[in-house]
């Protein structure tokens, strides 16, 4: 059924007529067709989850000045995103923020962690240090969180300014809506481009990856 | 900091009552170091600490440097204080690297300085010289079953390598 726009003030009509009960027949289908909005249970669900997301108090490096402490400061205020309350146990949280370079001594720490966040839960990688090492190619620090946990969202920069970790908590968010972006691949129509590190350019991905990326390259095209 | 003179009195001095501790003096950069015997560095310390009108009663700090390919390899150097006169000395000991497996050795301080427990600790953890009588010697800062002394200069860096245009082929 069509329904044709209305003004505000006719909404506010029939509004009022629905609570006296006066409202019958094709005026109570248009009513409801308004204002209703049908969907399944996992996506009100993910919706709800995407907004109400608990972060773990945690800082590891000098990424959490930005991230943990500035982000619920009242000038970047992550409450506009539903996530204002940091919890300081994991067990009730359900997002850790990887705030800095992990060291090997510091790993199972995190990981123990992240292990203790029930389920459903997701780790955003914040910075060049838990991403990949960053400067401290050394002995002492994990190259890279991946490497002992999962991750789901790296932020680029050293460190990333707030702004840019909310905006990748937005992200986060679509992904929990299951609704990723793909990224500048997307825009361009660049999926299948990727290079992997692993072997140098000419090399193939593993069997995990490629059929990750090419469920990846469906959403994108779809 | 004594001058280079008083440097040179100092040594007398401990000359005269510890015969042969004392290998060497430096004087740089307008710093005092006394080079030092290691087996008889606690009586160098000692004599510092509590002879009148020494009294180098703090040690500001303990660290081990690598002066590899130098031989004697390891410095244990002792940053002594008076805070009454706010004169500082330096007192090296060089340690040769043993053969094979073994790891060098000097005597504890602990004894004359608590505060160098940690620092002895620290010495230990990332240079692997061993303290002997130090009362808990394990590891303070790395995790307690690494293998390896990471300060050493011939430790390998570690890290991954990065693939940059200069370096590409050895990469690709």
């Amino acid at each position: 059924m069509e329904v044709e726009r209305r003004t505000l003030a006719a909404k506010q009509r029939s509004a009022r007529d629905m609570l006296r009960g006066d409202l019958e027949g094709e005026d109570l289908d248009r009513y409801v067709e308004e204002r209703v909005v049908t969907t399944t249970f996992e996506k009100m669900l993910n919706l709800a989850r995407s907004n109400s997301i608990f972060p773990l108090t945690f800082g590891l490096a000098c990424c959490a000045i930005e991230a943990p402490i500035s982000i619920v400061t009242a000038r970047y205020d992550l409450a506009r995103f539903g996530a204002e309350a940091l919890r300081a146990s994991p067990r009730q949280a359900d997002l850790i923020i990887l705030s800095g370079r992990v060291s090997i001594k510091m790993a199972p720490v995190v990981r123990r962690l992240y292990d203790q966040m029930l389920e459903p839960k997701w780790a955003i990688s914040m910075g060049a240090c838990s991403s990949s090492g960053g400067m401290f190619s050394n002995y002492a620090v994990v190259q890279g969180a991946d490497k002992f946990m999962p991750i789901d969202l790296h932020v680029p920069g050293c460190p990333p300014r707030p702004e840019a970790v909310m905006y990748g908590f937005t992200k986060l968010q679509r992904k929990i809506q299951g609704n990723p972006d793909q990224g500048w691949r997307q825009r361009y129509n660049a999926a299948g481009t990727e290079e992997w590190a692993r072997g140098g350019p000419a090399s193939t991905p593993s069997p995990e990856a490629a059929e990750a990326y090419l469920a990846a390259r469906e959403l994108s095209l779809a | 900091m004594p001058d280079a003179p008083g440097l040179e009195l100092i040594r007398g001095e401990i000359e005269r009552d510890r015969p042969g501790a004392v290998l060497a003096t430096s004087f740089d950069r307008g710093q005092a170091a006394l080079i030092v015997d290691p087996v008889q560095v606690i009586d160098v310390l000692t004599w510092l600490r509590d002879t009148p009108g020494q009294r180098y009663r703090f040690l500001s700090s303990l660290h081990v440097a690598d002066y590899l390919p130098a031989e004697p390899r390891f410095g244990v150097h002792y940053e002594l204080l008076n805070r009454d006169r706010v004169e500082r000395i330096r007192v090296k000991a060089m340690l040769a690297d043993p053969e094979g497996d073994a790891l060098p050795e000097i005597d504890s301080c602990v004894e004359l300085f608590p505060t160098a427990d940690f620092q002895e600790r620290e010495a230990f953890d990332f240079f692997g010289v061993v303290f002997v009588g130090h009362p808990d010697l394990t590891r303070i800062l790395l995790p307690e079953d690494y293998v390896g002394w990471p300060q050493r200069r011939d430790f390998p860096v570690g890290g991954e390598p990065v693939t940059f245009t200069y370096n590409e082929r050895n990469y690709g």
